[in-house]
């Protein structure tokens, strides 16, 4: 089986019933995607796929068509925008949910650049935190639109 | 450089080290810190490398922020650059033991400080030593090292600013320290690399000057946290992002009857699954390794096995049944009786109220991790663990060897809320990896087992007794009946239960600083053999609620405003507990008028040395209640961190508020019945309210901060019902009664 992460191709030799979340994680190394749930309840996680936020737990790895981007591809090795941000706003406690919390913001963001509120409860309720930095993430999120907006 | 790598090789090189055990323990105790060549351990918290100072921070971070504020500790002393700083957590050891840790069972009241306690805090110290507890919890990580380690520092500013010296034969008066080296008046400068080797080679002075607050520049100040961008880039390595060549990766399935063993089991079929490899039987279940975490959660579901008997009743209502059974058995000793209660509560108008709270899990974001290497007769465990030392004691035990055979490394925690300091999880990976020896093992557990095999928070009733009176409270008499913490998780943790009445189980109600003439609290300790353990605030996630909304009970059936009551009660009491709340009233706007279909209530619990005030704001709409808002003011004492402060003081309504809205464990056949997020559910980004923080410092040392926001925010919210609705709710979690938008 062939997948595409991050703009590399890999040939992976696994179940293809294996969820691209263990592929990532177990076979590729890429242990920036975390696992949460395993029933796409909690989105710790949230990778891009063809630029969509999706719960890489809930997807076959031999379903996967189109190209994966992880934490680690996010910037191509620098920090985007939204990565600077979340860092200006000090939003991370634990830090485990955070990787699935930013790959969810920045599809919305690509998505709809200026996010209300709504918006952002509607893209962003399917990402737990336990240690409740819900706050700063909603901050980070407006913060990262004005960024965008004055760019 | 020191890192995990110096630990894990148990590097023997001593390069110029030397083992200076800190004095604030009564003797010195060697230095846990193995430096490499070129290196130089100062004491057990400052190691000097060719790039710089590492600080060891040794409490596990699990996102509040300790470890920043920990190495500001030491670099405000040293007067290092904070872009410079580096933080580990270092290895287990007895030299990083949490002195205040104990001290939380002591039974008495935290807000009156007294020299008994003192006296007693002083014995336990001693005791919390001898029992080796490196222990992060109880808040107290910052208390216990604001003055050991800003002392580490300033011992270590000496001992360089003296190398100086004597290499450029100048007296050390003379010289000063900036940036992380020191300064000759001509501006000449050696950097605290340069000088490490000839440092260490001087001895520790007893008592180095710490700086005058005034003279802070770091301490005090919202800085960036050290942690932050490996978290936002997803380098931040967690217990089983640890790599490891050759790794393969595992799972476990224990016995859902918690507390038994498992009577048999028939692997076959799992084995013959694709990538599986191996069945163990670790005791109370078994654990599958496979080539994919994966596959090792499908065969474990797999595995045909026959569980014992739970050693608890079968279902919530008999549990309850159990605990309630505490009230008739005979009561501990009375850690509050002021005034003649019983006189004053055979008065007809006395009002009585039964409250619940139920069992919780903590589901911290990360389920149950860890990873582990056993070779050559040695056991290595990386985990996000609170208790690193109880940790390897244990596993050593499990693995059948000294514990100086096992290192533990202590990465981050995703999440840990008192789940973290149970150690029944590293024991598994250690179990596992004896049984695979030279493989790297990487267990993970499933969402289903972290919900259904957790250590508690143990549910609990009270009974309440008042009389409301023209100007408060005349009497207030509560029994508190659970299963005790001290008697369980503390003897798990220490080999003994701290001594006198179990505090834990009427903490948060006894303790409060409230001048009630008649006053009396009792401990009822239930005898119910369901696992249950430190769960954020612990004992003041429920007391807190019985309390708090009696108290609201009281206000209105004596005609008073539940503000100005609290107040009166507390004001010669304890003034700052009094300047929380008239501060919260304030930032609320307390007592102006709201639109229809929207309410507030207060709340107030003295926690950790932090007296914390609440208010929540609920609306009515069409799908149900909406929490708005919710002010918070807290005395911190002194506030080494705002920016971060605020982080926890959210992260502790946001915790508590999910408990109360929705939080609840519930069993039936002898298993919990919550299994994963569908149905143990926690709040959202869209349940979430605005919540605005005040920090008063008051103090002369800093108060706990992680654990203070959780207890207000239940009776605060039920008050807030109460005000909208009429309607009490005494049991928790409220969406058994209402629906929440
Ligand atoms: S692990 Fe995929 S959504 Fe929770
Ligand atoms: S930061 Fe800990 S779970 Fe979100």
């Amino acid at each position: 089986m062939k997948i595409v992460v991050n703009g590399t191709e890999h040939q992976v030799e696994v179940d293809p019933q294996t969820p691209l979340l263990w592929v990532l994680r177990d076979v590729l190394g890429l242990t920036g995607t975390k696992f949460g749930c395993g029933i796409a309840a909690c989105g710790a996680c949230t990778v891009h796929l063809d630029g969509e936020a999706v719960p890489a737990c809930g997807v076959a790895v031999g379903e996967v068509t189109g190209e994966v981007t992880t934490i680690e591809g996010l910037g191509n090795g620098v920090l985007t925008p939204l990565q600077e941000v979340w860092i200006g706003e000090q939003v991370a406690q634990c830090g485990y949910c955070q990787p699935g919390q930013i790959m969810a913001a920045s599809a919305l963001l690509r998505r709809t650049p200026d996010p209300t509120d709504d918006d952002i409860d509607e893209a962003m309720s399917g990402n737990l935190c336990r240690c409740g930095t819900y706050p700063r993430i909603r901050a980070a999120i407006h913060a990262a639109a004005a960024r965008l907006r004055d760019a | 450089m020191i890192g995990r790598r110096g630990f894990l090789l148990g590097s023997a090189a001593v390069a110029g080290g030397l083992a200076v055990g800190y004095r604030v323990l009564t003797a010195p105790l060697p230095n846990p810190v193995e430096p490499d060549e070129g290196e130089a351990a100062l004491n057990p918290y400052v190691l000097v490398t060719r790039e710089g100072v590492t600080v060891i921070a040794p409490r596990a971070e699990m996102g509040q922020g300790v470890q920043t504020t920990l190495a500001a500790l030491v670099a405000e002393e040293m007067d290092l650059d904070w872009s410079e700083v580096r933080a580990v957590h270092g290895p287990a050891s007895l030299a990083y033991a949490n002195s205040r840790i104990i001290a939380l069972g002591l039974p008495f009241a935290d807000y009156r400080e007294s020299w008994v306690q003192e006296l007693a805090e002083g014995a336990m110290e001693l005791g919390a030593r001898l029992m080796a507890m490196q222990l992060t919890g109880g808040s107290t990580s910052t208390a216990d090292a604001f003055e050991r380690m800003r002392r580490a520092g300033a011992a270590a500013r000496v001992m360089l600013v003296e190398a100086a010296a004597r290499r450029w034969d100048l007296p050390a008066a003379r010289l000063r320290t900036e940036a992380g080296a020191v300064l000759a008046p001509d501006g000449a400068r050696l950097s605290y690399p340069d000088l490490a080797e000839a440092a260490a080679a001087l001895e520790a002075p007893r008592d180095p000057p710490l700086k005058p607050r005034a003279a802070w520049r770091l301490l005090g100040r919202s800085l960036p946290r050290l942690d932050m961008a490996d978290k936002v880039t997803g380098q931040a390595e967690f217990a089983t992002d640890v790599r490891l060549d050759g790794a393969l990766f595992a799972t476990v399935r224990t016995n859902p009857h918690l507390g038994a063993p498992m009577l048999r089991f028939d692997a076959a079929e799992a084995e013959r699954m694709p990538d599986v490899v191996r069945v163990l039987d670790i005791g109370n279940g078994i654990a599958v390794v496979a080539r994919t975490t994966w596959a090792a959660m499908q065969a474990a579901e797999r595995v045909e096995v026959d569980w014992a008997d739970a050693p608890y009743p079968s279902d919530t209502d008999a549990i309850f049944a159990g605990i309630a059974a505490a009230f008739d058995a005979p009561t501990q000793m009375a850690l509050r009786d002021d005034g003649d209660v019983d006189a004053a509560l055979a008065d007809p108008r006395a009002l009585r109220a039964e409250y619940r709270a139920p069992y919780l899990a903590h589901t911290t974001m990360e389920p149950m991790t860890a990873s582990a290497l056993y070779s050559d007769s040695r056991l290595i465990l990386w985990a996000g663990t609170q208790s690193p030392t109880r940790t390897r004691e244990s596993a050593a035990e499990v693995a059948g060897l000294a514990p100086e055979a096992v290192e533990i490394v202590t990465t981050y925690l995703g999440g840990g809320f008192g789940r973290r300091a149970e150690f029944d999880f590293t024991d598994q990976a250690a179990r596992i990896a004896v049984a695979m020896p030279g493989t790297p093992i990487k267990m993970t557990w499933r969402r289903e087992e972290d919900v259904r095999h957790d250590w508690y928070r143990p549910g609990a009733i009270a009974r309440l007794v008042g009389l409301p009176g023209p100007r408060g409270p005349e009497a207030l008499k509560a029994d508190i009946a659970a299963p005790s913490i001290a008697a369980t998780q503390i003897v798990r943790q220490a080999g003994m239960a701290p001594p006198g009445p179990d505090k834990f189980l009427v903490e948060g109600c006894f303790d409060q600083p409230y001048a009630i003439p008649a006053f009396r609290v009792q401990g009822h300790v239930a005898n119910v053999a369901v696992p249950i353990g430190f769960w954020r605030s612990v004992g003041h996630s429920h007391n807190t609620f019985f309390t708090e909304c009696f108290l609201d009970e009281l206000a209105h059936a004596g005609g008073q405003d539940p503000v100005a009551m609290r107040l009166g009660l507390m004001r010669d009491e304890h003034a700052a507990s009094a300047r929380v709340l008239r501060t919260v009233a304030e930032m609320s706007g307390w007592g102006t008028p709201l639109p229809d279909g929207v309410a507030r209530g207060v709340a107030f619990c003295f926690s950790y040395g932090s007296p914390t005030a609440q208010v929540v704001q609920v609306r009515q709409t069409d799908r149900g209640l909406r929490v708005e808002r919710i002010w918070c003011a807290i005395d911190v004492g002194i506030a080494l961190d705002p920016r971060n402060i605020e982080a926890q003081i959210q992260s502790g309504i946001i915790y508590g508020l999910s408990a109360t809205i929705m939080g609840q464990i519930t069993f039936a056949g002898g298993r919990v019945e919550q299994s994963n997020f569908h149905d143990c559910e926690v709040l959202r980004m869209d349940q979430c309210p605005a919540i605005e923080t005040r920090i008063l410092e008051s103090g002369e040392s800093p108060g706990g901060v992680g654990e203070p926001g959780t207890p207000p925010v239940a009776p605060a919210l039920a008050n807030a019902v109460f005000a909208l609705t009429g309607r009490r709710i005494r049991q928790l979690p409220l969406v058994r009664e209402l629906a929440f938008a």
